[in-house]
């Protein structure tokens, strides 16, 4: 079976901003005790580019972040690739790093975004109340792809 | 009627920054203006915690360079736990020293190849659609594999040196806790190209080379871009070498004389001050002796290759002869040349990770040193950016009462401001409309700095180059977006 990695980022001394590794922390400990071999987990505290090196050798890519978008709680999202480049390298954007990874390497892992609804962004390395609920909804749903055992199967897991 | 452009965020530099240009009526520049927000909330959420908690917490300062701010505090608790700055065992100083020139390299290399290469390969006017690294990809794809490469293998050295890539754990107070296997030895010395030291020396050399070609090109440009005359400070060896580790401050003027006679830096309060100006959060530091008015200073690569007399590598110190015969060895003031010495600095690093990494010190197990506890300590580190200042106190519960930082962006507060000013001047004065390339010209003097603005947080999609254009009453009349 071809493996999945699943990388968090985000600054765990902004709040909020540490819920994707904080998600990826607890997923990853919950497949070392269920033994499961097919995914690979890393974080860093902002996507850079040498990450387009480490994806190309995945079939399947799960990035995890904090946003302040509209949204409830979590959001999974496809990532489709995209020149656009941000402002400053300290956002930069999955898509970004896959359209990198194509042109580099020509090769285009599946590759999805899950963010979760984050409120506070200041220094501090509390995640509020709010955020925390969202995050329990996240690991729910980590759980779910955690139990898939073909890794072929976890879009449609992530599509339900 | 007077206009104020506004360019906000300045792009491809680390963090977010705001250019303000005042035009008058004949749009002919007025005043300029960099606004930074800084880092000063920071100092306050380290206060309260234990000591020996700080070189963790610190790397949080920046998801660009941790290393640098886990270094610069694990030197300050050195003397705190009574091992000063030379006390350190070989294994310890040598391991720190891996991790903090896998540092330059990798940041170095990313500033080259990401940010700046853009503008060099394509122009400054070009089209801001093609001025990023997808076009260098695109069009020069061996080169932005080398960008990759470098900035992975310096991440790697960190890795390695540093424990993980996020909250390391490498340097503690008084040593490391760890020393390089064998093996992690092996990966980077005898690893299938391209990771492998010898193959980031090579291309360490191609960039050089890159760059000198560039330049060759366009001599006008570079030579005259952004340039004015300035002090200049860094730390030096005792033996007036390079060494980005560790040495004593020196700081010269324009012509070379030397300002700042190679102090220990332990005493910086004696020797810099720090200006509020009402307009900006960021503080202008400048040397006391000189007072704030030409006391100001760079620091970084350029300063650096001013105020040493040598590097102590071969293939550096023979690029830092061509380098210093450019400007038949007086200081080089040029700005841009800024990326002409970064380059000999990233050459220069490649080749120490090389020498370390074939040193038997690394395996050693003797990794702490002790001493006798006291209450404050500083630490200070050639970051990439520039010089950089931790400084802390504790109380008698082993709790941080005091920190103090100033950090590279912030030395370079004057010069950046003078760069935007001069290049606004010559470029955006009398023009009859603002193109998007004279605007982009000011972002080029700004990122040649490689500023790291306070940042680590994020909010993707929501910070796009907004330029306003307000009338002298401050009505907003234009808004553009890219």
């Amino acid at each position: 079976m071809k493996k999945c990695l699943v990388y968090g980022f985000g600054n765990p001394g902004r709040q909020d901003d540490g819920l994707g590794i904080m998600l990826v922390e607890r997923w990853e400990m919950w497949a070392k005790t269920f033994g499961i071999r097919h995914m690979d987990f890393d974080y860093n505290y902002q996507l850079n580019i040498e990450d387009a090196d480490l994806i190309r050798n995945y079939e399947k890519v799960v990035f995890v972040d904090a946003t302040v978008a509209e949204i409830d709680d979590i959001m999974l999202e496809k990532v489709v690739p995209t020149e656009k480049t941000e402002f400053t390298m300290h956002a930069m954007h999955p898509g970004f790093i896959l359209h990198l990874c194509q042109s580099l390497y020509a090769k285009s892992p599946e590759t999805m975004l899950l963010s979760i609804k984050g409120y506070e962004f200041e220094f501090g390395e509390a995640v509020t109340e709010k955020a925390l609920k969202n995050l329990e909804i996240g690991l729910h749903l980590a759980f779910e792809i955690l139990s898939v055992t073909n890794i072929s199967d976890i879009r449609c897991c992530l599509s339900d | 009627m007077g206009q104020k452009l506004t360019i906000e965020p300045v792009t491809r530099v680390e963090g977010h920054g705001k250019v303000t240009i005042h035009l008058d009526d004949e749009n002919n520049v007025i005043q300029s203006r960099l606004h930074i927000v800084e880092f000063r909330g920071f100092e306050r959420f380290v206060q309260g915690r234990p000591y020996w908690e700080a070189p963790v917490l610190v790397q949080r300062l920046c998801g660009i360079c941790p290393v640098s701010h886990h270094l610069a505090a694990a030197k300050a608790l050195d003397a705190i736990v009574g091992v000063g700055p030379d006390g350190l065992t070989p294994t310890g100083e040598k391991m720190r020293r891996l991790m903090h020139y896998g540092q330059m390299f990798q940041s170095h290399a990313l500033h080259f190849f990401h940010l700046v290469s853009p503008d060099l390969l394509f122009g400054i006017n070009a089209n801001p659609e093609k001025r990023n690294v997808i076009e260098v990809a695109r069009e020069f794809k061996n080169l932005a594999v080398q960008g990759v490469m470098m900035r992975k293998f310096g991440q790697e050295i960190i890795r390695a040196t540093a424990g993980k890539k996020i909250h390391g754990t490498g340097a503690i107070p008084g040593g490391i806790n760890k020393n390089l296997t064998l093996e992690e030895r092996d990966y980077f010395v005898m690893g299938k190209d391209p990771m492998n030291i010898d193959k980031m020396i090579e291309w360490s050399k191609e960039a050089l080379a890159l760059f000198k070609g560039y330049h060759k090109d366009n001599k006008e440009f570079v030579d005259g871009f952004a340039a004015f005359p300035s002090n200049h400070l860094s730390l030096v060896r005792a033996d007036g070498a390079l060494d980005l580790y560790h040495g004593n401050l020196r700081a010269v003027d324009h012509k070379g004389n030397k300002i700042l006679h190679d102090v220990d830096y332990r005493n910086y309060l004696d020797y810099i001050g720090e200006e509020v100006k009402s307009w900006s959060y960021m503080k202008f530091p400048f040397l006391k002796n000189l007072g704030a008015k030409e006391g100001w200073y760079r620091v970084g690569p350029l300063a650096r290759l001013n105020t040493c007399d040598f590097i102590p590598t071969p293939l550096a110190q023979r690029e830092f002869e061509e380098y210093k015969s450019y400007t038949k060895g007086k200081p080089n003031n040029m700005s841009m040349h800024m990326h002409w010495a970064r380059l000999i600095e990233t050459l220069h690093a490649a080749e120490v990770m090389r020498d370390l990494l074939n040193d038997s010190d690394l395996q050693g197990n003797d990794l702490v040193a002790k001493g006798n506890k006291c209450n404050e300590g500083v630490g200070l580190i050639e970051a990439p950016r520039g010089t950089l200042f931790h400084h802390y106190q504790i109380d008698n519960n082993d709790l941080i009462k005091m920190c103090n930082l100033i950090v590279s962006t912030t030395h370079n507060n004057e010069p950046m401001n003078r760069a935007v000013n001069q290049v606004a001047d010559t470029m955006i004065s009398g023009q009859k409309s603002i193109k998007e390339g004279m605007l982009n010209a000011v972002e080029v003097a700004i990122r040649a700095y490689d500023p790291c603005l306070s940042c680590a947080t994020h909010a993707m999609g929501k910070m796009p180059l907004e330029i306003d254009l307000f009338d002298n009453e401050g009505q907003l009349l234009d808004r553009k977006t890219k």
